[in-house]
């Protein structure tokens, strides 16, 4: 971006970041509540509804090869144990971060796609926003597509949960901005070219034009931590998958888009 | 910004050096209309370029000039004596004035092709089609590409 | 490593029909006009031709350049003239090659 642009952008969000008290953001009726798919034009509407267009296909396709693919020390596949994905793995992206009892913690899909590599087949880890774990959590996540997100059923995700809604609406950065100044008080105006859209987890992991490939809600998180001009976290940190959690929440009932495109 | 003259000597050594398989470790000037102009004029020579009969379809407004879906139309029978041979795409202001050049023929049945492009910036967009008959029609759309707001690193 | 490639081809089709073929392949498609961070061009990776054959026919063929955008999608149509396959090709930079194909009953 430009000088002349980042200027803009500043001095639009000056009212926004003038105040100096953690601002509540007033959260969205759940009915509401609508994906940023939405917001979008007519053909990026068309190249998400269309799997033969949908540029997230093609990981969606990796992660088909990756499921069946032994791997690790154990010899084993995921399908080995888990069978066929369509049925094991249907509802599972929905309600995930999910509690895992041995670290007494959220742990996101990613987390646990990794923690089954490492300890029920043996291997190496992905790394985060890899190509295998792109494709992988693409193709675990497509199984859940339509489905309403349910990431929250557990009462031991509660205090988690609270975590990530006090991120949510902590101001941070040098812009001093808390998401839901933007996501929960002024989602449906512009920003520059974009439209500010409400901030649903639906489509994770989503192809966005932006980026020009599949990308992470982390990632996505990252960014905008980055737009807002504060250090974002390093991938995996408690602090994003607690996010992830409020997030999934904050988008409960809502449907699974994945793989999502966006601008 | 380079001057004038060191950008058509450039363009001139990639065409002289066989085009598109070269690669320049400089930072090409941008494309302008007169450049686009001398692309169109390397496909059709100096017919005359008619508009009509081709449809350029492209969204006005991009959220994201990464990828922007394209439509080219021909109306045209797709017969052995009547059909359309080549659809050939250009942009104003992108570094490089060629998108897509695709060959055509009677056994295509119907002249359209979609695909999704990268445009630069807000310009123009030129189709033209090639037809059996060597005449050369045209469409051409303007489209206005808008910015992020949010300035990313690369992870 | 292979290319991933999605192809759709309706797989029957009437004799005389004309139908639209889509591909989808996963590509960089790397301008050559970027710069890395520290200001170093990152050189040009595009895919720079795609030919389709029909029961060994060249029934379309594109030469793309860098404004195609990355993961090229490409569509277009042609006459189900009879049973075979539809053979695809694309080409580019660094020797890239990647085959797919596809097969249709005519009737």
């Amino acid at each position: 971006m430009n000088s002349r642009a980042r200027l803009s952008l500043a001095v639009a969000l000056l009212p926004l970041a003038a105040g100096a008290l953690p601002s509540p953001a007033a959260e969205i009726p759940l009915n509401e509540r609508r994906s940023a798919y939405d917001d979008m034009s007519r053909d990026n509407k068309a190249m998400q509804d269309d799997d033969t267009s949908n540029p997230g296909m093609l990981a969606v396709l990796d992660g088909e090869a990756l499921w069946t693919a032994k791997s690790g020390t154990s010899g084993k596949s995921c399908a080995d144990c888990h069978g066929d994905a369509k049925t094991s793995m249907k509802g599972v992206a929905a309600r995930y971060p999910a509690f895992d009892t041995a670290s007494g913690r959220p742990v996101n899909l990613e987390q646990r796609i990794n923690l089954s590599r490492q300890q029920d087949q043996k291997a190496q880890p992905f790394a985060y926003e890899s190509k295998e774990m792109l494709a992988l959590s693409a193709y675990v996540a497509l199984q859940s597509r339509g489905e309403p997100i349910a990431a929250h059923d557990d009462p031991r995700l509660a205090p988690f949960i609270d975590k990530g809604r006090a991120a949510f609406n902590q101001r941070q950065g040098q812009l001093n901005l808390s998401c839901g100044q933007c996501h929960d008080d002024n989602w449906g105006k512009h920003l520059a070219g974009n439209t500010v859209p409400q901030a649903h987890p639906t489509g994770y992991p989503s192809y966005r034009l932006e980026w020009q490939s599949l990308g992470s809600l982390q990632r996505r998180l990252r960014n905008c931590m980055i737009g807002m001009r504060a250090e974002p976290y390093a991938y995996g940190a408690p602090e994003y998958v607690d996010m992830e959690l409020f997030l999934m929440w904050r988008a409960r009932g809502m449907k699974i888009e994945t793989p999502a495109v966006r601008p | 910004m380079s001057a004038p003259t060191a950008t058509a000597t450039r363009r001139q050594f990639l065409a002289a050096a066989g085009g598109v398989g070269l690669v320049l470790a400089v930072r090409p000037a941008e494309a302008t209309p007169a450049s686009m102009k001398q692309a169109i004029r390397q496909v059709v020579s100096e017919a005359a370029v008619k508009r009509g009969k081709i449809k350029l379809d492209l969204p006005p407004l991009v959220e994201n000039g990464n990828s922007v879906a394209m439509s080219v139309t021909v109306d045209s029978p797709m017969t052995a004596k009547d059909h359309v041979k080549a659809i050939h795409v250009f942009t104003e202001k992108n570094p490089q004035p060629n998108i897509i050049s695709a060959q055509l023929g009677p056994r295509a049945g119907k002249a359209e092709i979609q695909t999704r492009v990268r445009l630069a910036d807000t310009q123009s967009v030129v189709a033209i089609c090639e037809m059996s008959d060597g005449s050369f029609w045209s469409d051409t759309v303007d489209v206005i590409i808008t910015l992020g707001a949010c300035l990313e690193d690369l992870p | 490593m292979a290319a991933r490639t999605l192809i759709n081809v309706p797989p029957k089709a009437k004799r005389g029909e004309v139908i639209q073929i889509k591909t989808l392949i996963s590509h960089i498609m790397e301008t050559g006009f970027r710069h890395d961070n520290v200001g170093r061009p990152i050189p040009r990776d595009i895919i720079t031709s795609f030919v389709c054959t029909y029961n060994g026919e060249e029934i379309f063929k594109a030469a793309l350049y860098q404004a195609i955008a990355a993961n090229p999608f490409i569509t277009f149509h042609t006459v189900a003239t009879e049973s075979g396959t539809l053979a695809f090709q694309w080409t580019g930079d660094n020797g890239f090659t990647q085959d797919a194909s596809a097969k249709i009953t005519v009737e």
